[in-house]
């Protein structure tokens, strides 16, 4: 449905990796159950050129739908949508997803600053932000946007991901709510 | 009075404040635009000329034409390809143009052509398939500063490789360099395409229908777009097909909630490549 998952009401999550993400991304949909209330919407990066690699990965992991999202698609409770190569991937007010082909920020495209800022604006404080493995520093200026309009912010531990530099890079920017170990985050999501 | 809205309402206001006086002063109507890439654009501008709040936008652009002239541009910033998408290209060349090829004159529109990279693989490909001398293209766009760009058709030779592979995964076999001049850092394509290449500036939102399109490309130009907008700009498209004509709209495009779908049918609706249904 159109709409529903936008401003107040239900939670949303934002999910931002990088390398490493694939293993950690499909550990946390491993884990989480068949009736997750909120949508997730997730950038992982990926080469210009990737088919959907990662989303057929992804998808024989999780117990959620897993899709690579079109522009203008619904954004559903329990959907996972994944952020396309080539697009940056971000969220409108009425619900639904739009994709552009502005250039690249900060050398990638989709970039996770971008889908976090205009997450943190749409659902203030229902979002949750959650930042993985990787090795640059996509995701620091999302985490402070995401603080500024009032939503969670949550880094894996650097020390459980297998690269540490992006987390790192949010934790720096001192807006971090929690800090969690992978393996802890599943749990994190289903008490929300 | 005390009135406590959040940031992002203030923002939401601002936002609405200065779209208003920009549709008024100026014209443009941004209002149906998808408002989180205009948001983020918005910001980005801001950063460049050092104002902190979206509403601080409308005296500036009220005032100096110039300001506004140079945020309309970057509003449209985009990163394009030759053969962006090959096996989009691979099916135009294998279904596409080969139903072409049995016109006598054929007319092709390409809406939102940027910077004029695709336009250019398209002309390319037709002049290998050997109807380009009977092809009028009309290759359009509202920024006027990437139309300038398309004329020249001067692209960075960083790019050139990526242009190759993508040509070559696309099922080009022939040398895609012969269609260039190097020079210095950038390659200069050959002035024998835009010479069929009427590039002219048209805005989707505001002016009107082309006619009797065989084949309209409008690739990554609706994801600019709200959902009504589109639909709009749909209905325009459609409007300048001819019967049985082609339409190609960009990979993860969603033709879904428009009301043209039911007239079009599929070439290949995994590769947005759709046709219009006979009258
Ligand atoms: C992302 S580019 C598409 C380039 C190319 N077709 C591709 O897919 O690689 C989108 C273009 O649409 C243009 N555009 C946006 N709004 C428009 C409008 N209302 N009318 C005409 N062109 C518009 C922009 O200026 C930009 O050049």
């Amino acid at each position: 449905m159109r709409g529903k998952y936008s401003g107040n009401g239900g939670k949303a999550i934002v999910i931002g990796a990088s390398a490493g993400g694939i293993n950690a991304l499909g550990f946390l949909f491993s884990e989480l159950e068949e009736d997750f209330p909120f949508p997730l919407l997730v950038t992982k990066h990926v080469g210009a050129k990737d088919d959907g690699g990662a989303l057929r990965v992804l998808a024989r992991q999780s117990s959620l739908p897993v899709r690579l999202a079109r522009d203008k698609d619904a954004i559903m409770a329990g959907t996972i949508l994944l952020a396309p190569a080539g697009y940056h991937m971000q969220v409108e007010e009425s619900g639904v997803i739009s994709l552009n082909m502005e250039p690249p920020v900060a050398f990638v495209r989709p970039s996770i600053d971008v889908l976090f800022q205009s997450a943190a604006r749409v659902y203030e404080h229902a979002l949750v932000a959650i930042v993985l493995t990787g090795a640059n520093s996509d995701g620091a200026d999302g985490i402070r946007a995401v603080k500024d309009f009032g939503g969670t912010t949550v880094v894996q531990c650097p020390d459980s991901s297998m690269i540490s530099t992006m987390p790192q890079a949010s934790l720096g920017t001192g807006c971090v709510d929690y800090q969690l170990p992978l393996e802890e985050i599943p749990a994190f999501l289903d008490q929300l | 009075m005390t009135k406590t809205d959040s940031l992002a309402q203030l923002e939401h206001l601002e936002l609405k404040l200065l779209l208003e006086a920009i549709s008024q002063h100026y014209g443009y109507d941004f209002s149906d635009y998808a408002r989180a890439s205009m948001v983020r654009r918005i910001k980005k501008y801001m950063e460049s000329v050092n104002v902190n709040r979206i509403s601080a936008l409308i005296p500036l652009f009220l005032h100096d034409g110039q300001a506004f002239q140079t945020f309309v541009e970057s509003m449209s910033v985009v990163v394009t390809e030759m053969f962006r998408d090959p096996d989009v290209f691979k099916v135009l060349r294998e279904e596409v143009i080969p139903v072409l090829k049995t016109y006598p004159f054929i007319k092709i529109w390409h809406a939102g052509c940027a910077s004029g990279q695709e336009v250019y693989s398209i002309a390319i490909m037709l002049e290998e398939e050997g109807l380009l001398d009977r092809c009028q293209i009309y290759a359009t766009d509202f920024n006027d500063e990437a139309l300038r760009m398309a004329k020249k058709g001067i692209y960075p030779s960083d790019d050139v490789e990526l242009y190759e592979k993508n040509y070559r995964d696309s099922g080009g076999r022939k040398t895609l360099s012969d269609n260039w001049v190097s020079q210095y850092n950038a390659i200069k394509i050959n002035s024998r395409f835009a010479e069929r290449i009427t590039f002219a500036s048209h805005n989707l939102v505001t002016d009107g229908a082309f006619g009797e399109m065989n084949l309209v490309m409008c690739r990554n130009v609706l994801i600019y777009f709200n959902e009504q907008l589109q639909d709009r700009a749909l209905n325009l498209i459609n409007e300048s097909l001819c019967p049985r004509g082609f339409l190609c709209i960009g990979r993860r495009e969603n033709l879904t909630f428009s009301e043209i779908r039911k007239s079009l049918e599929d070439v290949n609706n995994k590769l947005r490549i759709y046709r219009k249904k006979g009258a």
